[in-house]
């Protein structure tokens, strides 16, 4: 065990803009958005990397923030769901879910958000299949993946109509 | 959950890490892609005093094809093997890595650090095992090639010392007129496979098979190579009664444990059904039928 804490210097870019913190190395990169930045749009659900609520993208791939240290988001950029809505209108992918009915709860919502945009920014068309491999590190305990499903599938659509 | 507090060291080169590594003595352990880590750490039955970070070397992210061989460093994610055409040119590599766990996991964890941590449930052991692989781990006194067979040596037992590291996979690929499938049975996608098997055949003709790799995952302390039902399967014709009897040796073959994913009874009839359905798409495709294979969730 260390006698004294270790603090690391860690820039994380999330959402486009630039955080320079000292952090400790046990630091989870989820803790680290939530409680070093106030950003608690990305949940903590299972932490043992089963559930998928604490999923962002880290350089433009989706991880469970739960299983991922801060310190190795060094130098990097992080999406979270905050980044998703514009000024004044919601991310496609989030006006699917409203539309469809994707959430009931809402606490899963934002790791299957960015679940389906990792999905829809690599398969512009994703086929059933593909949808459904997409979001199985996400789980909701509310909706039975049905909705969630659909909502996924109308983004696809609306996104390749823009 | 938090882990114990640890010292954290940034490798950016593998002989960096090295040398950390032989510095920092047995309390030391490295850091991939931590998908298996991590969760140890959390939940305290791993608690290491120095981490080294392997992440930020350079030039460990590849899928290289060099002579007969397909070349992985051992920092290339799940994910990017999913994704690579090199690798969809064997198609029991690509079933591997397209079904590891869930997309998050497969874009984080390592090839290298699955094959170091040498879980008796991991996905690659048994693919790697029926394809011919060789481990190039890399010390103090430089680089050492080690056939996989010889590298795994136990449940989470390697032959690399405190001191070495994994720097690459060289993977030999199979010959024409060959076919593969791995299909590895989970309850769900995160969670680790109850049984998984990995058949590899290269074919005389469209029906005769000159030689047989099968393996089998999860239900052992290692990756299990099913000898006697490859035997059944060399120099035979691959009909229904060869495949029914291969499959009734490899499931002499497994030795499971009863746990939370099935009793062994169950997991040994498992692998039976799964050797039957991996040897039918491993035929299909050693004719250039192309046959879609990916992990079940039960």
């Amino acid at each position: 065990m260390p006698d004294q804490v270790q603090m690391v210097p860690i820039t994380v870019t999330v959402n486009g803009q630039r955080h320079s913190l000292s952090v400790e190395p046990r630091m989870l990169l989820v803790s680290f958005l939530r409680e070093a930045l106030g950003l608690t749009g990305t949940h903590i659900g299972c932490d043992t990397t089963y559930c998928g609520a604490c999923t962002v993208l880290l350089n433009g791939r989706s991880v469970k923030s739960c299983t991922v240290f801060a310190v190795q988001a060094d130098q990097g950029e992080v999406r979270t769901v905050e980044g998703l809505a514009g000024e004044s209108s919601l991310h496609p992918i989030q006006q699917a879910f409203l539309e469809n009915h994707g959430l009931q709860c809402g606490y899963c919502t934002p790791g299957f958000l960015m679940s389906a945009v990792q999905l829809l920014e690599k398969n512009k068309d994703p086929d059933e299949k593909a949808i459904r491999k997409g979001i199985a590190g996400n789980t909701c305990r509310c909706t039975g993946y049905q909705n969630i499903f659909k909502a996924v599938r109308a983004a696809a659509a609306s996104m390749r109509g823009r | 959950m938090y882990p114990r507090a640890f010292h954290y060291h940034r490798a950016t080169s593998l002989s960096e890490a090295v040398s950390m590594l032989t510095d920092l003595g047995e309390e030391a352990r490295l850091l991939a892609g931590g998908q298996s880590l991590i969760p140890l750490m959390k939940l305290r039955l791993a608690s290491p005093a120095h981490l080294v970070d392997l992440n930020f070397i350079p030039g460990l992210e590849y899928v290289r094809e060099q002579g007969n061989e397909l070349r992985v460093g051992a920092l290339t994610r799940h994910a990017q093997i999913e994704e690579s055409a090199e690798a969809a040119r064997v198609p029991i590599v690509h079933d591997c890595a397209s079904g590891i766990a869930d997309i998050q996991v497969r874009n984080r964890g390592t090839l290298g650090g699955s094959l170091a941590e040498a879980d008796p449930t991991g996905d690659w052991a048994p693919v790697l095992l029926v394809l011919g692989t060789e481990v190039v781990c890399q010390g103090p006194d430089g680089e050492r090639t080690v056939k996989l067979e010889d590298f795994l040596v136990d449940a989470f037992v390697t032959t690399l010392a405190p001191n070495e590291l994994v720097k690459e996979v060289r993977i030999t690929q199979p010959p024409k007129k060959s076919g593969g499938a791995y299909i590895a049975a989970k309850r769900s996608a995160p969670v680790y496979a109850s049984a998984s098997v990995a058949v590899q055949l290269a074919m005389e003709d469209s029906s005769v098979c000159r030689e047989a790799g099968i393996a089998l995952g999860a239900v052992g302390l290692t990756a299990i190579r099913a000898r006697e039902a490859e035997k059944v399967l060399n120099g035979k014709s691959v009909d229904s009664r060869a495949i029914e009897e291969a499959a009734e040796a490899a499931m002499r073959a497994a030795d499971p444990q009863s746990d939370m994913r099935g009793s062994a009874e169950y997991k040994r009839v498992l692998v039976r059904a799964l050797v039957k359905r991996a040897l039918e798409a491993a035929l299909r495709r050693s004719r250039g039928e192309p046959v879609e294979v990916s992990h079940l969730y039960a």
